[in-house]
């Protein structure tokens, strides 16, 4: 672990914009000078209003969108493309439907080539981890919301990503369910040495999970401030939020967020008149 | 259950409710079979006073009982061609080659131009053409081309069934979620394992849906190969009773059409809920 220290940071963004030039010719800035670090092993939480390019920063560092100019770095590497130390959480529910919940976790370190019946070992541990044992050869039609949230954690970490970017994750589950996966993403990442980008919308979950804290602003999206959350872990979210160092450090984040929805909301009352 | 008669006076009741429950289904059921059967028998029956007393000419529509009794004929002595088997055996035989290779190749063509835009772009124009032509007339040149035997009836088989695939794959992998491609190029997967582990089975509830329609296309394909030129089988029959003026022969050949199209639609239904297991089930499949 010692020489880790002296490694490079896991993520870096440095100086970065990018222009996205829609079919019709206009051309739309969605990040301009945005600058961001990652350090290895950190939990990092993105906040800001809705649409101001939050997921944008997810998808420069998968490669899949290109700064315009600017550096993006993973593992102090230029991004090429596919890293196979990524693991991606999409909003959106991306488990495959016509697998069972088995060959949905197993299917990463199929893909990469282990053979069938190392990847179904490895699977059913993941299985047992996040508490779905019996379900192994359920559809995910045939499971709650929750409980597929819980194959999606257990298909991204079976292949130990190194750097985890989860785009809402929880933000189609209901309250309590949400409170629940959080605690279990904590403990997972706690056993992993992932570093992690968190994209959310919700205030109470990014510092409820982060170590660090960026506020966007409304887009052009750059880093309005980035706070340190000193919150001891391990962190137990359903009860952390009532502590009143929470209350005050959601208070003065609250703050410099509140501006840029305001920003925002703004915005688009002005484009719906 | 001994001791507390509320309760058990409670459960008597919910018992009764739900038979009542479960028998109201059941008698609708009843109900529909009976519906059925009495439109069929109003309808035959209809159609054999008809003929009888003459309202309709039977040397032209024939009825009911002459129908039966050339199907009769056919089974027992065969036709003028031969065992009715036989002539079954030879149109089904020139369906399922049809069937199987225009299916095989809309398959292939619709993944491949589904998942290269290039070749789509390019394609598609040429398509639409080949689309737009009625592809029964085709017949004529294969017949030319391929002689009387199997070759021409499976090759009219084969471009009927060809488009109707190719376009509900194409469709299917063009609207195979982008989220699931997304997933799964993270977590590893190739070019060609998202091919296979993603967009067919995305794409497999279009394509068997469209191999339902195309195996009835497949029929159609064979059958008027062989009205337009062959040495056996139900459409020959078919010509051949026409020639004969014998309206009953006509019917009995389509009687022995749709038993022979009803078995493969219940086949096809079979494998596609057998290949999509996966699938919730839907309300119509509730209910029923």
């Amino acid at each position: 672990m010692s020489a880790l220290v002296t490694e490079s940071p896991a993520i870096e963004l440095i100086d970065v914009s990018l222009r996205f030039i829609s079919p019709t010719g206009a051309s739309l800035t969605a990040l301009r000078n945005f600058t961001m670090t990652v350090r290895r092993g950190e939990f990092v939480a993105i906040v800001g209003p809705t649409g101001c390019g939050k997921s944008t920063t997810l998808n420069l560092i998968t490669g899949i969108n290109k700064a315009n100019s600017g550096q993006v770095k993973v593992m102090g590497k230029p991004v090429t493309g596919s890293d196979p130390g990524i693991g991606f959480v999409f909003q959106t529910d991306a488990l495959f439907p016509w697998r069972s919940v088995l060959r949905n976790v197993a299917a990463g370190p199929l893909f990469r080539g282990l053979p069938k019946e190392a990847a179904y070992t490895k699977a059913r541990e993941w299985i047992k981890r996040v508490g779905l044992v019996g379900f192994e050869n359920h559809y995910p039609h045939q499971l709650s919301g929750g409980m597929r949230k819980r194959v999606t954690l257990a298909q991204t970490f079976i292949n130990n990503p190194q750097i985890l970017l989860m785009d809402e994750p929880f933000s189609a589950l209901d309250v309590q369910t949400r409170i629940v996966m959080q605690d279990e993403l904590l403990d997972m990442w706690s056993s992993s040495n992932a570093s992690v980008v968190f994209v959310t919308h919700d205030l109470e979950e990014a510092i409820a999970l982060a170590d660090r804290v960026y506020v966007l602003t409304a887009g052009p999206a750059t880093v309005k401030a980035a706070y340190d959350i000193p919150l001891p872990r391990p962190r137990v979210t359903s009860e952390i939020r009532y502590q009143p160092e929470f209350i005050e450090i959601s208070r003065q984040i609250w703050e410099d967020l509140r501006e840029e929805v305001q920003i925002s909301y703004a915005r688009t009352q002005l484009a719906t008149a | 259950m001994t001791i507390d008669t509320p309760i058990s006076a409670n459960g008597a009741v919910h018992d009764a409710a739900e038979r009542a429950a479960a028998a109201a289904p059941r008698k609708r059921r009843q109900l529909i079979l009976a519906l059925r059967l009495a439109i069929l028998v109003v309808i035959v029956g209809g159609w054999e006073l008809a003929s009888r007393t003459h309202v309709i000419d039977p040397f032209f529509f024939a009825m009911p009982s002459t129908i039966v009794q050339q199907l009769w004929t056919w089974i027992i002595e065969g036709t003028s061609q031969g065992p009715l088997w036989g002539e079954v055996l030879v149109t089904l035989e020139e369906t399922v080659l049809g069937f199987l290779i225009g299916a095989v190749l809309g398959i292939v063509c619709g993944i491949v131009l589904g998942r290269d835009k290039l070749l789509a772009d390019v394609f598609s124009i040429y398509i639409k053409v080949a689309n737009s032509i009625p592809r029964i007339v085709l017949g004529s040149i294969f017949v030319i081309a391929l002689g009387l035997g199997m070759q021409s009836k499976v090759a009219l088989a084969v471009v009927m069934v060809f488009f109707v695939v190719f376009a509900n794959a194409f469709q299917g992998v063009r609207e195979a979620d982008r989220s699931l491609i997304a997933n799964a190029r993270i977590l590893g997967a190739s070019p060609l394992q998202i091919t296979t582990a993603v967009i067919v089975p995305a794409a497999m509830s279009w394509i068997l849906a469209s191999l339902h329609v195309s195996f009835g296309f497949a029929l159609v394909g064979a059958v008027v190969g062989e009205f337009l030129g062959s040495r056996h089988g139900i459409g020959l029959l078919i010509s051949t009773e026409q020639g004969l003026f014998s309206p009953a022969g006509v019917f009995a050949a389509m009687i022995v059409l749709a038993v022979v199209a009803l078995a493969a639609d219940y086949l096809l239904t079979w494998a596609e809920n057998r290949l999509l297991k996966w699938r919730p089930p839907s309300f119509a499949d509730v209910r029923g």
